[in-house]
């Protein structure tokens, strides 16, 4: 495990394959620039990201998330993203009582049209992650967990 | 250990521009599980297929990784070049590095270390695919339209002149719908019964189509390509295989009861046909008003029918079909204006008509055989006002929709008046008056010149002043008070969406909008698709509209249809739920939070140490699934999981990225 010191933040993107993830495609299309420290991680549905996913790339180290699917009542899977929604507001609360700070979570709506506003979230949280620093919050935790697995 | 090979695109220079596609490759043959790793200029041309193809053959690769353009464009051609191989088309990851890394980026360095971090996270969702596989449904070649207005007629003609059988399902005893009430059409004015009724009897003659009148839906099963409609035939009392029409029941029938064609203008008698042109031409007795079947005496008309159709004792009857594809045309009302507008009398007023009592009113084959009189004591009208936008764009008291089709039938039924009484005094009370629409501007143009006057206000008050219908309210351009004494009034009312709606959509598992209507699967690219894969929609029962747009939505919906069932089957996407189980507690969150109803509870045989139980748990129907994986994030034992991104799948690329 290297978690690198520097403040070059790692940030994951689960983006719902009909509307984000399409918007992301177009803002390559356009070339529109953006930090390399957005990954994108392809989903059905924003309504598919389990909690789980995102508690475990907080423990891993990783600095940010966002959650990002279709506008609200434009959801592929019509209810999908209304679950979504809903579920976050939970999340940004749990995380705060397990001390990450909520600024490091990002859940948007961003549809296949809208390139620059993918660009301009990407932009964004990237910033706001950095000025937070890095997240050594479970770092300890997950090493001792690496060597025991070892 | 798998063998996953990794093939870095060069894409020209789109890729290996911004990200040193060497290192990339170096990299990848470094992660676990990799056996294979290479690089081309252009992995989707032939050549670069046969290299991939190749390297499956030579290295006995049984997973692939590409990183290239976006999935979205290749993902579809790399599957299809799986399939004349080894490997299970599914057993295929992409890594974006085109459109999501080298174009985004500009810095050769950072974009490489991000496009290997891109490949790792491929390849560590790569090492848990499983192979996957399509199953194709067998494809019922039938199609059940709901609802005989005008969109259920026109999208069952088209299907049926297109080779397939199908099934017209109405609830009243004559197809129809609300066009059959209609004098004349906006803009043309030409006669709507004219051009109504042909189709009418085409629809009721087609070799291919089934008439169901007296009919409603009660249940349905099953999944596109294959409905299991359960439908109720409503007792009708007549037999129709014997009956000729001949309407000698109706003429001595002594009971007399309210026309609903009429809307309550006229009377009918209980054994009827709903109006003279109707489609089955055959009358039914309406269980509610007729004596023998209320009260146990008359039966005249069992006397009189020469050919002994009348069957007092018929019941209603269930059947069960099957159908490939469902067409939703159930149509509109209109708002019950007398529950909202207490203000307007509540209904008490008999010289105050809907705009389809007008209609009736104005119809040459309606109560007054077409002449414009007050219901209550028969004398024309000197001043009519018409009140637009009763219920509708008027969200505190009906919806806040505009109902589309009021503007131009306003003018029509202005025009109607000056027409047949000339010098009438004819007031349209709007907000705003909107006629996009070949023709419509010109039509409404026309009624101005005609002599309609347009006062531009709401109507606050109605009540009755000897036999004047006084409305007040504001001429909001002239910014003064209006008073007209009416001696008949007409409410251009909100079209809401038809009862019973709300049953028919969850037994199909289709969603409605705010509104009730029924929602389309997309407002802009998919218009006459349900999210529900073989359930379609035509005409009103997606929203306001008027006939020309209604007809056109409708044979859209038949050419969908019809695309559908020109299959003999269809691939069914094998990413899809499945469900583990012994890990599954039954709680039913997941039959609760899926938008499909493709999941629903099912009694088990298990055991709990010696002893045996039933038990509820989980499971998809995989016909109805359409892999969106809300069911997964739902589960609190996560026993049920989406295949092509499985929970794994994800937690392994949040892994490799963090690593
Ligand atoms: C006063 C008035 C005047 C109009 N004038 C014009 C005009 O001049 N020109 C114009 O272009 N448009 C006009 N329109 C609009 C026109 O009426 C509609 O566009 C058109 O009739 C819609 O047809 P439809 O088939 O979608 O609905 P409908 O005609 O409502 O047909 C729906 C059918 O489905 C049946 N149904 C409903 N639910 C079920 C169920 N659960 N099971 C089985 N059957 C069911 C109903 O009984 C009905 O027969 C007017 C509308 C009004 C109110």
């Amino acid at each position: 495990m290297s978690v690198k010191e520097t403040n070059d933040p790692k940030i994951i993107a689960f983006c719902c394959n009909w509307c984000t993830y399409t918007g992301a495609d177009l803002a390559g299309l356009n070339r529109s620039h953006y930090p390399e420290n957005v990954h994108i991680v392809r989903v059905p549905c924003s309504g598919r990201v389990n909690p789980q996913f995102i508690l475990r790339a907080f423990r891993n180290g990783c600095d940010g998330v966002m959650v990002c699917g279709c506008h609200p009542g434009d959801c592929h899977y019509s209810t999908g993203n209304y679950f979504t929604r809903r579920r976050f507001t939970l999340m940004k609360r749990l995380l705060e009582y397990n001390g990450i700070d909520p600024g490091r979570f990002h859940a948007r709506w961003i549809s296949g049209s809208e390139a620059g506003k993918f660009r301009d979230t990407a932009e964004e949280v990237t910033a706001m992650v950095r000025k937070l620093g890095p997240n050594t919050r479970y770092r300890e935790y997950a090493r001792r967990e690496m060597s025991a697995d070892e | 250990m798998s063998k996953i090979g990794v093939f870095v695109c060069h894409c020209g220079t789109n890729i290996a521009n911004t990200v040193d596609v060497e290192r990339a490759v170096a990299s990848a043959r470094e992660l676990p599980g990799v056996a294979f790793a290479s690089e081309y200029k252009y992995m989707c041309s032939e050549p670069g297929q046969q290299m991939i193809k190749d390297a499956i053959e030579e290295y006995g690769l049984d997973r692939v990784v590409i990183a290239s353009c976006s999935p979205r464009m290749h993902e579809t051609t790399f599957r299809k070049m799986l399939k004349d191989t080894k490997v299970n088309p599914y057993m295929l990851e992409i890594a974006n590095i085109r459109e999501q890394c080298s174009w985004v980026h500009t810095d050769k360095a950072k974009a490489t270390e991000k496009a290997i971090r891109l490949i790792r996270m491929s390849v560590a969702k790569a090492a848990r695919d499983e192979p996957l596989f399509a199953s194709s449904i067998p494809i019922e070649k039938r199609a059940l339209v709901i609802g005989g207005g005008i969109a259920g007629i026109q999208a069952a003609l088209d299907i049926a002149d297109a080779g397939h059988e199908v099934a017209l399902l109405e609830r009243e005893p004559s197809i129809g719908g609300k066009m059959a009430m209609l004098d004349k059409t906006f803009p043309t004015l030409d006669c709507s019964a004219c051009i109504s009724t042909p189709k009418m009897v085409d629809a009721g003659a087609h070799p291919n189509i089934k008439l169901l009148t007296s009919c409603e839906v009660v249940k349905t099963e099953g999944y596109i390509g294959n409905f299991q409609v359960t439908i109720r035939r409503n007792a009708r009392y007549v037999n129709h295989d014997i009956c000729t029409g001949c309407g000698l029941c109706e003429t001595k029938c002594p009971v007399k009861t309210d026309s609903e064609f009429n809307h309550g203008l006229s009377k009918r008698p209980a054994i009827y046909k709903l109006f003279p042109q109707a489609v089955p031409s055959k009358p039914v007795i309406d269980k509610n008003s007729c004596l023998k079947l209320t009260k146990g005496k008359c039966g005249v008309c069992e006397k009189v029918c020469p050919l002994g159709c009348i069957d007092y004792a018929d019941e209603d009857r269930e059947f069960t079909e099957t159908f490939g594809a469902i067409v939703f045309a159930t149509g509109y009302e209109l708002i019950d204006w007398t529950a909202l507008y207490g203000e307007y009398g509540g209904g008490r007023y008999p010289d105050m008509l809907t705009g389809l009592q007008f209609e009736r009113l104005v119809n040459a084959s309606g109560p007054t055989e077409g002449h414009i009189v007050r219901p209550s004591d028969g004398k024309e009208p000197k001043t009519v006002a018409i009140v637009k936008c009763v219920g509708s764009r008027d969200p505190k008291k009906g919806k806040s929709y505009c109902s589309r089709a009021c503007c131009m039938y306003a003018a029509k039924h202005a025009h109607q008046i000056l027409d047949k009484l000339p010098g009438t005094r004819v007031f349209i009370f709007y907000i705003d008056v909107r006629t996009p629409g070949k023709g419509y501007e010109e039509f409404y143009d026309q009624t101005r010149k005609d002599g309609a006057i347009y006062v531009r206000g709401r109507i606050s008050k109605i009540y009755k002043d000897g036999d004047k219908l006084v409305c007040n309210g504001e001429d909001t351009l002239l910014g003064k008070q209006v008073k007209v004494m009416a001696d008949m009034v007409v409410l251009e009312t909100a079209m809401t969406p038809s009862s019973g709606i709300e049953e028919l959509a969850t037994m199909f598992g289709v969603a409605r909008d705010v509104n009730d209507w029924i929602q389309e699967a997309h407002p802009k690219l998919r218009p006459v698709e349900t999210q529900v894969g073989g359930v379609f929609l035509a005409g009103t029962c997606q929203g306001p509209r008027d006939i020309p747009d209604t007809v056109a939505h409708a044979s859209a919906a038949a050419a969908k249809v019809v695309s559908l069932l020109n299959k003999s089957e269809m691939e069914t996407s094998p990413m899809i739920s499945v469900v583990r189980r012994e890990h599954c507690c039954g709680c039913g969150a997941c039959e609760k939070i899926c938008p499909y109803t493709a999941i629903t509870l099912e009694e088990i045989d298990d055991r709990v140490g010696a002893k045996r139980v039933k038990r509820p748990i989980a499971s998809v129907n995989s016909g109805l699934c359409q892999g969106c994986g809300a069911c997964t994030a739902a589960c609190r034992t996560g026993a049920i999981d989406l295949l092509g991104f499985r929970n794994a799948q994800i937690l392994e690329e949040v892994d490799a990225l963090c690593l």
